[in-house]
């Protein structure tokens, strides 16, 4: 009898283990998410000597490796295309989705190199438990110059919060991109966007070399 | 002062040359001078490459990171009483009492403005023009126009600049060489902080014109709304 409730008991926690514990990895708040992401990526950048030497190659692969797997990147292609994404075919959707992802990580990579004494401060964040859309704001500090602020917008996902859109000084990327693109794909269609984004990161490709 | 005020005739009628000649293709509704602006973008960005950028990576390199916090923190002490004058035009007083605060600390306990006291003591820093006051009072932004050596603007804040100028202290103040050396190191200040930006620029823009006009205007009105725009709809 008692070996048997022993069973039950062990059962039941077994099983409480395996569908909390997920839970709770997901359950991560944005802003803590945030916090977590920056900091790690910030201590590389700050102990990396290739990167502190201007490696643009290795960081792109931090960058690639420690902030992708917290950014829904095809909502933020969708948005940074606009009305037309919904008219691209799948593989143009893929193409645009790829072609953007490399130009964001070179010039986030590009702007982390900068990064020396910056110091991120996390403004007071409150958020209500059903919100599933949140704005994580930050300053980013640094001595001898105004303060800049970067602010992530956060959705929830089932695996975990997502950011799919930074705004720089008040400037979403999403939408400053939205006008580019609309522009380009107005002038050229689709695919005259994936071309000018291709020749872009490829001439980038080239000046590294 | 004079040679500003020229400059700006000179754009105004200027643009209205390049809007007068149309251009092929898309116009953005914004920006109907844009070949004129164009222009003007071209020669500031080869000012800036070949004068202005080397001369802020000069300034980075040769003076350590002390001084020039003193730099950015004295220039920005006189650009807080500015500042509380805008706030006060645009109906808050509470926000002016912060800007006129800091500039009491700041220019004393701070050392002519050398240390940010105030921001430590939790009065922020308040980002004030007159263009902004203008915003305020209804004045709607006219045309993007991009002017020479001052870079981008809209027509009313290009306006606005002429206030801006006769208001500043500095020019007011008798001795010719000490405005003119603080005429170079705001300009040598703001320039060294964009050091950087300016990288990713040329590499996250597809056209740095409109990347940077774009920009430009959403920056403004999210400075009107001190940081608090209305958030626009979002489409997918």
């Amino acid at each position: 009898m008692k070996g048997q409730s022993m069973k039950f008991l062990k059962a039941c926690v077994s099983l409480l283990a395996a569908v909390s514990f997920p839970v709770f990895a997901n359950d991560i708040a944005p802003d803590a998410m945030i916090k977590q992401v920056s900091d790690e990526v910030l201590q590389i950048v700050r102990s990396d000597k290739a990167i502190q030497a201007g490696d643009m190659k290795r960081i792109s692969e931090v960058v690639d490796a420690k902030m992708l797997p917290h950014v829904n990147f095809t909502r933020m292609t969708s948005l940074a295309v606009g009305r037309d994404w919904r008219s691209a075919t799948p593989q143009q959707q893929a193409d645009l989705g790829a072609e953007f992802k490399t130009l964001l990580v070179r010039s986030y990579a590009g702007a982390l190199s900068n990064y020396r004494d910056q110091q991120i401060v996390f403004k007071a964040f409150k958020m209500k438990p059903e919100e599933t859309d949140v704005l994580v704001r930050t300053d980013v500090r640094q001595p001898g110059a105004q303060p800049v602020a970067i602010d992530y917008n956060v959705m929830k996902t089932p695996d975990g919060w997502k950011i799919y859109d930074v705004a720089v000084a008040g400037v979403s990327l999403v939408t400053n991109y939205r006008e580019e693109f609309g522009r380009e794909i107005r002038a050229n269609g689709i695919d005259g966007l994936i071309k000018s984004l291709r020749d872009k990161n490829r001439s980038a490709e080239q000046a590294k070399k | 002062m004079t040679i500003c005020r020229r400059l700006l005739v000179f754009c105004f009628l200027f643009g209205l040359m390049g809007g007068a000649s149309a251009q092929e293709g898309f116009r953005d509704p914004r920006d109907p001078w844009e070949k004129f602006n164009r222009g003007v973008y071209a020669f500031n960005d080869g000012m800036d490459a070949y004068f202005l950028r080397p001369v802020a990576v000069g300034y980075t390199e040769a003076v350590p990171l002390p001084a020039r916090t003193w730099v950015s923190n004295f220039v920005g002490n006189i650009g807080d009483v500015w500042t509380a004058v805008n706030n006060l035009l645009q109906g808050k007083p509470a926000n002016a009492a912060s800007d006129v605060g800091r500039v009491l600390i700041n220019s004393t306990l701070g050392i002519l403005g050398t240390f940010d006291v105030a921001s430590e003591m939790g009065l922020e820093k308040n980002e004030e023009d007159f263009g902004q006051t203008l915003a305020v009072w209804g004045v709607g932004d006219g045309p993007y126009l991009v002017l020479p050596l001052l870079g981008p603007r809209t027509a009313r804040d290009g306006s606005a600049l002429v206030v801006d100028l006769y208001a500043d202290p500095v020019g007011y103040y008798h001795s010719v060489p000490v405005r003119n050396v603080i005429g170079g190191l705001r300009v040598v200040n703001t320039r060294s902080q964009l050091l950087g930006a300016d990288r990713v620029l040329e590499t996250a823009a597809l056209d740095k014109y409109t990347y940077t006009r774009d920009f430009y205007l959403k920056r403004r009105t999210y400075l009107v709304y001190d940081g608090n725009p209305p958030r626009e709809a979002e489409e997918e």
